[in-house]
This record gives structure tokens, sequence and C-alpha cells, in this order.
């Protein structure tokens, strides 16, 4: 039979032991990088990620509307011909934060990504290809929204 | 626990497409309720996916992401039959995973 005071001592390093072994919610969101993802220019952007300045090339697309007319969900996807991208990100210029989404990419999978992004307004929308010898590289698209996404 | 997932993974030559569209709200922190009070960010920040339990992509979301986020990704060398996995957490630590075999 256990004393109230030893079950109390008992939870507490069973909750050391999780946060250790990053069980936890609190430091398992660690490895989501909240620099980069608060990251307001294109400049903070690649200082938070590690990068140099990025340059335009043919070598990345995006596809997306040229008009987009809700701004909740409009659909984006980026892709590169190049060899050797390690991640693609997408960006939308005018939202609170620059940085929708970032993937990580094995040799396995395309560099050719789509998904569904949400825009405030009308905005430039960025894809960015990141290669294994850190080049950077963006294609650009503007795209104009009639509803914006953001609440309001 | 969230909704599950609806994966699709078709095969097409050695490449298989693969689409996932996960349910969640995705709520990006900045919008207000009738009663004025910011609604707090609720959105996934890690999406991972597998290939027969191998890890192939991993993401980083936003909050940006849409609402009840679709994804869409293209895997080298899977065929029929073979096992695609994807997973998500969320910033309140939830988290779901489901599978689907390619056709």
């Amino acid at each position: 039979m256990s004393t109230r005071r030893e079950v109390l001592a008992q939870g507490a390093s069973l909750a050391a032991a999780l946060a250790g072994l990053g069980l936890l919610p609190q430091a398992a969101q660690a490895a989501w990088s909240q620099a980069a993802f608060e990251a307001k220019t294109m400049s903070d952007l690649m200082k938070a990620l590690g990068t140099s300045g990025p340059a335009e090339s043919k070598d990345v697309s995006i596809t997306g509307p040229d008009i987009a007319e809700n701004g909740a969900v409009v659909p984006v996807g980026a892709a590169t011909t190049l060899a050797g991208a390690k991640r693609l990100l997408l960006l939308v210029e005018k939202n609170p934060a620059m940085l929708a989404a970032a993937f990580d990419l094995s040799d396995a999978v395309e560099p050719n990504i789509s998904t569904r992004v949400k825009m405030g307004q009308s905005s430039n929308v960025f894809a960015v290809a990141i290669t294994a010898d850190n080049k950077v590289l963006y294609a650009v698209k503007e795209i104009k929204v009639t509803l914006g996404g953001c609440g309001g | 626990m969230a909704d599950p997932m609806r994966i699709r993974a078709q095969a097409q030559g050695d490449k298989t497409t693969v689409r996932v569209l996960m349910s969640h709200e995705m709520e990006t922190g900045q919008r207000k309720d009738s009663a004025g009070k910011t609604v707090p960010a609720w959105f996934i920040q890690e999406v991972s996916a597998a290939h027969n339990g191998k890890t192939v992509m991993t993401a980083q979301w936003g909050p940006s992401v849409a609402k009840n986020p679709f994804l869409q990704f293209v895997i080298k060398g899977a065929k029929a039959g073979d096992k695609v996995a994807i997973s998500w957490k969320d910033n309140k630590g939830d988290s779901r995973s489901d599978e689907a075999v390619v056709s």
C-alpha cells in the first residue's frame, strides 16, 4: 500500500521520463520549426531555415488558378525538374506568416506536391525548391482572391 | 481522435500517385468568434508518409494550409498491393495514422 506522497512522487518521475523521451506534446513540438513559420519576409524565412538567398529558376514550377474565388481553399502545387531536390516550400507572400507548408522529400518521392492553402488576399505565391547542395530556387505566380480566407 | 483520412493510392507504370484528404479544422488563430474572442490556433503541424513501413516524405505545415487538408504526391517504385501509411500530428498533440493499399 503506497501513501499519497509516494504516488505523487511516482507521477512526477513518470512525467519527467516521458518528457525526456519526447512523448509529451510540448517536447514533440520542438521538431516543428517555429521560427520558419513565423517569418514574415523571404529573407527572414531563409535565415530561419539556414539557407542563402533564393534565385528564380525555370526548373521550378508552380501550379494554381489565376483567380481564386474562395481564398479559404486555393489549390496550389509545387514541382521541380531539378535532380536532388530535398525540400519543397509553399509560400504565400501576404499571409500573416509567409510559409504555408514545407515538404521534406526522400529519393523515393517525386518532387511534385499538390495541396490546398488559405489566402487572406490577392498575393504572390512562391514554390521554393531547396536542393541537397543548398541551392534555393523558386517560381512565383500571382493569384487573385475575390473572397479572403482568413476570417474577418 | 479525429475522423479517419481518405487515402487513395493508384499505381501507373512505376509511379504511384497518392491522394490524401484529412479531416481537420486547421484553425489559424487569427479568427474571432461571435463574442469577439480569438479562436485559438489548431492545425496539423507534421505529416509523414511511409511506403511499406519506410518513411518517404515528411512535411511541416503552418496554419495557412486549408481546412480539411488535401495532399497529393508521387511515390516512385511503388506497385499494386504495397502499403502506404500517412500520419499527422497537430499542435494540440493529437495525432492520427491511416493506411491504404496501392491499387
